[in-house]
């Protein structure tokens, strides 16, 4: 069974997370929540493995 | 006297008095209540079995008016072992493409393109009155034939009691009342069921806060032969989603989803209706084209079932004993599926080939089935109206996202297509021990449909019980009395081995009189198909 990354595994973190806001720049609230839908569901098709998203799930609560 | 509740498309069984009004009760192995899509189906499958079947309906014909348009294969491939899909096919529009329109661009468009070798489409658009009128046609093909079959018309069941082994009816005529009795009761009248309510039983689930408007709507216009749907059109005052749909006879479907506060009578008026469907049209060819309207109706919608679908000798069949929104067409095409489940478990109770136990496998097989259905109509529902700010974020991302990419396309729901019941690890299945068989026609499964000579499998299939042999050789079993019929295909086409065979060279399956696969082996060893047999007769 395949496992969900809790470990670092993102290299350069504050270059990520700095693309990430910049990502929301300029949007308003709704806009940012619809980035935020459609940026969710994009990685999920991506990861494509129900077990470790269900993992995340509870991970993200 | 009967009070008429609706009014028919096609008198199709006119009241006659019978013999019996006059008479001290008369007993009858089944009486069904209600002659819709799933009472005909049921005495229809009965009688040519040789069972004696009555059905009541306090019409007499088919209800006007529109409800289901969208009959799925396995309906259809029923219908055909009854020896009824025929006009059903002719008369149907068969459709392929489907557009899924946002506000006002175009997501994506499918093309169902129905894989070769069927007999059937995947589906067709038929208005409902012609699909009862077919299966009352074929009733008449088989009562001519001998099938014990009886339709009585203007009966209306007023009360019933239920006594240790059978149940007395009351009934209501024009002629005034009179009583019958039965052995086995099967309710089929519909989701109001007044059989339901004369028991006291509950029937639990889901209302949809949501109203829904449908007009059929006859024009001549030359769109497209394909499945329009839209989230948030955007033609004027047109609710939260809007579907466009061909008929027969130059008829459209056109649904609005108009939420829930809403004034009904306010929303009945012809030329409110008419605003919405010209903004509608208008929208699409450029210009109003002609058309009338013939029926429109404003719908709300619900998923429930009841808890138990067999009470002693009473037992529920299609929308009395559940009921889903009409997002991929679950209703009568799943209801089909119960009275074909049904038959053949009655016929082998009443000819005394089965324990009266076997009914019970109706009910835990078919109340399984109706959640799987109820499940895919919710979710439907639940993607098309959003319960909640974030769902709706959510909802409105997938549509964003299927524009640009094919990987969101999938999550789009706006109506999962009735497919038939897998009956997987249900206790009258066997063992899978065909080590690399395709999983479509895994125990469980309905057979899939395949060339076979002039025709197809499934003309071959069902009835009885059938013992299907692929590149080998069967014998005829029988079990406590029932037999299976041996089917030896030495030489099975390209669509039979890959529908049966899969990777391995020859294989054994036994099949139910329903087309659902009971077991399969790598080959014929009597012992063990008489095992299954019995097995699937419940008396394993
Ligand atoms: C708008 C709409 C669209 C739909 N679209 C689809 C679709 O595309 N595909 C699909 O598969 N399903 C669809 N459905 C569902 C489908 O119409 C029903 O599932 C189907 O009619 C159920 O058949 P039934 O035989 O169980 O009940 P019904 O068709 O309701 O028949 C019950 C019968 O019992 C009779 N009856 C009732 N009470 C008594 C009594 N006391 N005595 C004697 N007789 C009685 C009634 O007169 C009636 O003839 C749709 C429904 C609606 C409303």
């Amino acid at each position: 069974m395949s496992m969900l990354i809790l470990t670092p595994n993102l290299p350069d973190p504050d270059g990520f997370y700095e693309e990430l806001i910049r990502a929301h720049e300029g949007l308003t609230k709704e806009q940012s929540d619809a980035f935020n839908a459609r940026l969710i569901l994009t990685l999920a098709n991506h990861i494509g493995d129900r077990e470790v998203l269900r993992q995340a799930f509870e991970a993200a609560k | 006297m009967v009070a008429t509740r609706y009014k028919t498309a096609f008198k199709l069984y006119p009241y006659e008095k019978v013999a019996a009004q006059d008479a001290a009760p008369v007993r009858h192995p089944v009486v069904i209540v209600g002659g819709g899509p799933i009472g005909l189906a049921l005495a229809l499958d009965l009688g040519q079995k040789g069972t004696p079947a009555l059905v009541l309906d306090d019409h007499d014909g088919a209800g006007l008016g529109s409800k289901a348009i969208c009959f799925a294969k396995r309906t259809l491939d029923i219908a055909n072992r009854l020896g009824a899909s025929q006009p059903m096919v002719d008369k149907g529009v068969v459709w392929n493409v489907g557009k899924v329109f946002h506000d006002d661009h175009k997501v994506f468009d499918f093309n169902l393109q129905p894989e070769d070798g069927h007999r059937n489409p995947a589906f067709i658009n038929l208005q409902q009155p012609y699909f009862e009128k077919y299966l009352v046609d074929a009733i008449h093909t088989a009562q001519a034939a001998g099938a014990p079959v009886e339709l009585r018309g203007r009966n209306c069941v007023t009360a019933m009691e239920q006594h240790g082994s059978y149940s007395t009816l009351t009934v209501e005529t024009p002629d005034g009342p009179y009583q019958l009795e039965a052995d086995y009761l099967i309710a089929c009248d519909g989701a109001r069921s007044p059989l339901r309510e004369m028991m006291g039983l509950s029937f639990d689930g889901r209302v949809f806060e949501d109203n829904f408007l449908i007009a059929d709507v006859h024009m001549k216009a030359d769109f497209p032969t394909e499945r329009w749907f839209w989230f948030e059109p955007p033609f004027k005052n047109s609710g939260q989603s809007a579907l466009l749909h061909k008929q027969p006879d130059d008829i459209w479907r056109i649904d609005f989803q108009l939420g829930w506060d809403i004034d009904r009578e306010k929303e009945m008026d012809p030329d409110r209706i008419r605003a919405r469907v010209d903004a509608m049209l208008s929208s699409q060819a450029g210009e109003v084209p002609e058309y009338e309207l013939e029926w429109t109706s404003i719908y709300t919608f619900q998923c429930r079932r009841m808890e138990k679908f067999r009470h002693g000798n009473v037992i529920f069949a299609g929308d009395s004993a559940h009921q889903v929104s009409p997002f991929g067409a679950r209703g009568a095409n799943s209801g089909v599926q119960d009275a074909d489940n049904l038959a053949w478990k009655l016929d082998l109770v009443l000819k005394g080939l089965a324990d009266d136990s076997l009914l019970d496998t109706y009910a835990t097989e078919r109340e399984h089935a109706a959640d799987e259905n109820i499940l895919n109509s919710s979710r439907a529902t639940d993607f098309m109206t959003p319960k909640s700010e974030l769902s709706k974020t959510f909802r409105n991302a997938v549509l964003e996202l299927a524009n640009k990419h094919a990987f969101a396309r999938p999550l789009v729901n706006s109506g999962r297509l009735s497919v038939p019941c897998d009956y997987t690890g249900f206790a009258l299945f066997g063992a899978d021990t065909l080590l690399g068989g395709p999983d479509i026609s895994k125990p469980g499964m309905p057979c899939p449909d395949a060339p076979h000579g002039d025709g197809f499998i499934l003309d071959h299939l069902g009835g009885g019980f059938i013992l299907l042999a692929l590149g080998c050789e069967a014998q005829n079993v029988s079990a406590h009395g029932v037999g299976a019929q041996a089917l030896n295909i030495m030489a099975p086409s390209d669509a039979l081995k890959a529908r049966y065979l899969g990777n391995t060279a020859q294989a054994v399956y036994l099949i139910r009189p329903d087309q659902h696969v009971v077991a399969r082996w790598n080959n014929f060893v009597a012992d063990d198909v008489t095992a299954a047999l019995a097995t699937a007769i419940g008396k394993g």
